[in-house]
């Protein structure tokens, strides 16, 4: 079997960074990601969209062009990168394995780094499984990667920063979105301005925000603020967004509807793993255990960027460098004193990036109508499970969401859970009265992704020779 | 649905087709976007209701863009880079795939 001093999952900010920082000590770093090119989703497409759309390059702004140093930094390097890897399995003795090119192989590592960055959260609204309805992340892929807009003016609906900046972004090229419908309260302002003073250190992202807002306005894009009971109304495809608003309900038309509730740690593989996962109420999400240095509580599993919690783009690149520099260290190739003073100001960094979410946390909390949705709502996709459904179980003594797999089918669809899971949590937490911490989440098991048999088999094959 | 970017580059084109019809796709175009552009409307039909779907998260998290390609079932179309002489086709219902949960 293949083998590496060093393993990352990922080639978005975090694991970009950590691979420029382990290669640069000589170490050998081998860098999967399931994409055909560097950058994540955040600089999805980078390289691409810097040579060929200097337009588009430009209006994405600083933000955009930060991914494409970190792409060019690993086209200089020594990391064997090796693009369009599905991994499927990491075990804690540290081997992983992973799908190219229709083949499966094994890689054996003295250190994983996992960096599988973000997923949005879930938005079960009525009508959400109709086509037309996408997350607004997807709409950011295919304008980044496939410079694909709506023909027809899309309603983005939801909240978050992200929502903000896709509506901006489509402004710019111009496609400016017919309606933004945010599920914001009209409180949280008022409730979240207690976190204002600490967000002020990390005022360049709080100037960003409302310069995309002033951007909005000037462009007279309709923003309904404080919507509720969104329903997505269509026969075999989105027709309109309906909400109610200001006491009245209104109905915009759109056959592109983005939703969003800001994103969540992509966890698959940390709990696969066994990392030991805490619940962050600020977030609603699970996040797996880390330590200052990113180390998970599973030894030499490190976590970095989106999914150890999120914190945006620039964090990941810092947490990691950090990362990096630990498992330089514990590779033997820096000793403690030079990773220490190479970490302090990666962690001044991290600490600025990191005083604006409590604000964010506060002010775009995820919509209580998203979070327990109503009885005919469908929750899991794949398997048509309504939250009805899943209620019902509880109420027949079904305690927590494995048991609830197996009585219903939730979470055992193709995407194994990745877009039920968080909901099933909080369904299953409130009727029974408990905190999402103690009903815990689904089991994760291998493959992470469905295979063909074929691969399995050949794998097997592979399995039985020496290694 | 969907249009280019007016600085959008249009390289040669290449030809697939999606049941039976020829469609132009531009290389490096992921498949979900060549037929997101197309307005083909549903990608599959569900296994459970036969309901219609389509993309939703465009990053291989969802499983909605599900298609056949070259007689292959269970291909993400949002994870597969369109390929001249592509032969596309809408998932309908099961097609023997099982979670893996």
């Amino acid at each position: 079997m293949d083998s590496t001093d060093l393993a990352i999952i990922g080639a978005g900010p975090a694991g970009l960074a950590a691979a420029a920082t382990v290669a640069g000590t000589g170490a050998s770093v081998v860098l999967l990601d399931e994409q055909p090119l560097p950058g994540g989703q955040i600089y999805r497409g980078v390289e691409m969209v810097q040579m060929l759309r200097p337009k588009t390059f430009g209006f994405f702004g600083p933000e955009f062009a930060a991914g494409a140093d970190l792409a060019k930094a690993l086209r200089g390097s020594a990391v064997d990168y090796r693009p369009g890897s599905v991994v499927w399995d990491v075990s804690p003795d540290l081997v992983l394995h992973y799908s190219r090119d229709g083949r499966s192989r094994g890689l054996a590592a003295r250190h994983v780094l996992i960096a599988s960055g973000a997923l949005e959260r879930p938005v079960p609204i009525p009508g959400w499984t109709l086509p037309g309805v996408m997350t607004v992340g997807a709409l950011q892929i295919l304008l980044k990667a496939d410079a694909l807009v709506p023909r027809v003016p899309a309603v983005l609906a939801g909240a978050g920063p992200l929502l903000l900046l896709l509506a901006v972004q489509y402004l710019r090229a111009g496609a400016p979105p017919t309606a933004i419908v945010e599920t914001v309260p009209k409180d949280a302002y008022r409730r979240s301005a207690r976190h204002l003073p600490q967000a002020l250190r990390g005022w360049r992202s709080l100037l960003k925000g409302r310069g995309w807002m002033r951007e909005l306005a000037r462009a007279g894009v309709p923003w309904y603020r404080g919507c509720t009971g969104l329903r997505v109304e269509g026969g075999d495809r989105a027709e309109a967004l309906a909400f109610d608003h200001d006491g009245g309900r209104r109905r915009i038309a759109a056959d592109v509807i983005a939703l969003h509730q800001g994103v969540v740690p992509n966890t698959q593989l940390t709990r696969l793993v066994g990392c030991a996962h805490d619940w962050d109420s600020g977030q609603r999400c699970f996040r797996p255990r880390l330590d200052a240095w990113q180390a998970s509580t599973v030894e030499g599993i490190w976590v970095a960027g989106d999914g150890g919690g999120i914190a945006g783009a620039k964090a990941a690149e810092w947490q990691g460098r950090l990362a990096g520099l630990a498992i330089a260290g514990r590779l033997g190739r820096l000793d403690e004193r030079d990773r220490d003073r190479q970490a302090a100001p990666l962690r001044t960094a991290l600490a600025r990036e990191l005083a604006v979410r409590p604000l964010l946390d506060a002010l775009y909390h995820p919509s209580p109508e998203v979070l327990c949705p109503a009885d005919d709502v469908i929750v899991c996709r794949c398997e048509e499970v309504t939250a009805g459904r899943v209620r019902e179980a509880v109420r027949l003594g079904c305690p927590g969401p494995n048991q609830a797999k197996s009585f219903l089918r939730c979470g055992m669809g193709p995407c194994q859970g990745r877009l039920c899971g968080l909901t099933v949590t909080e369904i299953i937490a409130r009727e029974r009265g408990l905190d999402p911490a103690e009903i815990g989440s689904y089991r994760i098991r291998p493959p992470l992704k469905p295979l063909p048999l074929a691969e399995l088999a050949a794998l097997d094959d592979e399995a039985e020779a020496p290694v | 649905m969907f249009r280019r970017t007016s600085d959008a580059i249009r390289p040669a084109g290449i030809s697939i087709h999606f049941e039976g019809r020829p469609i132009v796709a531009q290389a490096g175009d992921s498949l979900a976007a060549a037929l997101l552009i197309e307005d083909v409307g549903a990608f599959r039909s569900t296994p459970v209701s036969g309901a219609p779907r389509a993309p939703y998260c465009m990053m291989g998290v969802c499983f909605e863009c599900l298609v056949e390609v070259d007689g292959v079932p269970n291909q993400q179309a949002c994870m597969v880079q369109v390929r001249d002489g592509m032969q596309v086709r809408r998932q309908r219902g099961p097609a023997g795939m099982d979670g893996n949960g």
